[in-house]
């Protein structure tokens, strides 16, 4: 302890003192400060373009995934639209089958009903016709017949038969 | 309860590092013992070599008034150059150091006379002779010594230096966000010190302030420790006028910027029954002085603790003088030397850093009283 007394030199000390506070000023002024400065705003720039970086990356994933919701909305409405198409095809086409269906209906029922009338007709027809040829045969056997007196008698029995038996 | 435990981790740091300077002391003691005991056999010749090596390595701790880079002992011719004396004597008395002949011969200046004696300037009579008490001190008086001595170049230099290369580096970031030349080495270690000694030390804020002292004390140390590892020889960090000027700069600064709490936690320690705070106040306020009294040992013991082994071992070379024992004394300077390489860088870091941990504590804001 005595020794590092004894070594003590004021002299060394005041120069240190002085020089290190003049070291420390000028420095500060000409060094510490300008380079904190600069090292302060480059990793504020860093920053930022980090930052702005990340910023466009969010906003090329949010067009990439708007995009693709319109894609997707497009794809989805065409898919509507077909199914609409084919289910306005498959409506004509059963439409169209009723109808024609129903339209053949009503030809055949015309048709039938047609031809029940004509057949009705020619039946009417015939009995006419039949009943004249009755009649003229009639008139023929009866002129061949009333001739004969038995012969008239018969003919009227077999008749009066047949009359009650429509 | 972080900051204490990084400043333990520090003191078993140095410790282990005190340890390892003490074994090498001892082993080399060990060796002295035995070539001493030699000697004794020998001539007188092998006896002043010893001798000349131990007064080389005294003179070489020690500040100067002259410049030498190296003298020739044969002939007694020294290579350097002489610098300026300032003494305070009943006014200014300014000369050159070239006047003391390396402290041959009296100086004469302004009809006063003035000698040398290890290193220091005495006022004599004409004929130089100095008085010594029971006690081997000299008696003669002691005029205020102002000079411009080795350690000052070497201050004045590193500062130099300093300027050269940091103001380089300001200006390269005029330019652009990317620093260029030499400086550029330097920019981590900035920023180093800025996020890893300042920020977690002091907090966030009030770091600021505190940047340029701790940056101009972290490089002048860490140069000026460098500077001691170079054939220049000069042990400027190994002075104790000169770690006691940083240590009294890292008091003042932390006493000045102590605020209400810092002040409070000394004298009327919070969240402690009454008479301990009574007890503890003298003991923390000689905490305050301790704190920096270590800065300043810490520092000087180190760098001289490693001159003095080093050159302990390159003087074993010569002592020796024989290929085993000589060589093995280079490998060891030279395995010495990387370590002290290492030790320059760690002890400006360990300034730095418990300056930082000081200033911390002195602007340490206490909302949490009960949690530590």
């Amino acid at each position: 302890m005595e020794k590092l007394i004894n070594d003590f030199s004021f002299g060394l000390f005041f120069w240190q003192v002085i020089l290190f506070i003049v070291l420390l000023l000028l420095l500060r002024k000409y060094a510490w400060n300008p380079i904190l400065d600069a090292i302060n705003e480059r990793e504020e720039g860093i920053k930022n373009a980090l930052d702005e970086a990340d910023n466009a990356r969010q906003e090329m994933a949010e067009l990439k995934s708007s995009n693709e919701k319109i894609l997707k909305e497009a794809r989805a409405e065409r898919e509507v639209m077909l199914k609409e198409a084919r289910s306005m095809k498959d409506t004509m086409i059963t439409e169209a089958k009723d109808e024609a269906k129903s339209q053949a209906d009503k030809i055949i029922v015309q048709a039938k009903a047609a031809i029940e009338t004509e057949k009705q007709a020619a039946i009417t027809d015939l009995k006419n016709q039949v009943a004249e040829l009755s009649v003229e045969i009639a008139e023929k056997v009866i002129k061949d017949e009333l001739s004969n007196k038995n012969a008239q008698i018969k003919l009227i029995d077999k008749m009066l038969d047949d009359a009650t038996l429509n | 309860m972080q900051q204490f435990l990084r400043q333990f981790n520090l003191f078993t740091m140095q410790h282990k590092f005190f340890v390892t300077i003490m074994t090498v002391t001892l082993f080399l003691f060990n060796f002295n013992s035995f070539a001493q005991h030699n000697e004794h056999e020998n001539e007188s010749g092998e006896k002043s070599l010893k001798e000349k090596i131990k007064e080389d390595i005294q003179h070489h701790l020690l500040d100067s008034h002259d410049f030498t880079f190296y003298t020739d002992s044969e002939t007694g011719k020294s290579t350097g150059f002489s610098l300026p004396i300032i003494l305070w004597d009943n006014g200014l008395q300014f000369f050159s150091s070239s006047k003391f002949h390396h402290g041959e011969t009296v100086a004469e200046n302004n009809g006063n006379y003035y000698k040398l004696y290890h290193n220091k300037i005495y006022k004599t009579d004409i004929n130089g002779s100095i008085e010594l008490d029971s006690h081997d001190h000299p008696t003669n008086a002691k005029p205020l010594d102002f000079s411009i001595t080795k350690s000052v170049v070497m201050i004045i230099v590193t500062g130099v230096l300093m300027l050269l290369l940091f103001g380089g580096l300001a200006k390269s970031f005029r330019k652009g966000p990317i620093a260029t030349g030499v400086g550029r080495f330097f920019e981590p270690i900035i920023i180093y010190i800025r996020d890893d000694i300042a920020k977690p030390n002091i907090g966030d804020p009030q770091y600021k302030k505190y940047m340029p002292y701790l940056l101009t004390i972290f490089f002048f140390v860490w140069f000026l420790n460098l500077f001691g590892l170079t054939p220049l020889g000069v042990n400027v960090t190994g002075n104790i006028a000169v770690t006691f000027a940083l240590a009294l700069l890292t008091f003042v600064i932390t006493q000045v910027s102590g605020n209400k709490n810092y002040w409070k936690h000394i004298f009327w320690m919070p969240g402690v029954p009454w008479p301990m705070k009574i007890i503890l106040a003298p003991i923390e306020l000689l905490g305050v002085l301790i704190k920096p009294f270590a800065l300043m040992i810490r520092l000087y013991a180190n760098i001289m603790a490693g001159h003095v082994v080093l050159m302990s071992i390159i003087g074993l070379m010569f002592i020796f003088q024989n290929w085993i024992g000589s060589s093995l004394s280079f490998f060891l300077a030279f395995a010495l030397s990387l370590l002290e390489l290492l030790v320059a860088a760690l002890q400006a870091y360990i300034f730095t850093m418990l300056s930082a941990l000081y200033f911390g504590f002195a602007v340490e804001e206490h909302d949490h009283e009960e949690a530590h």
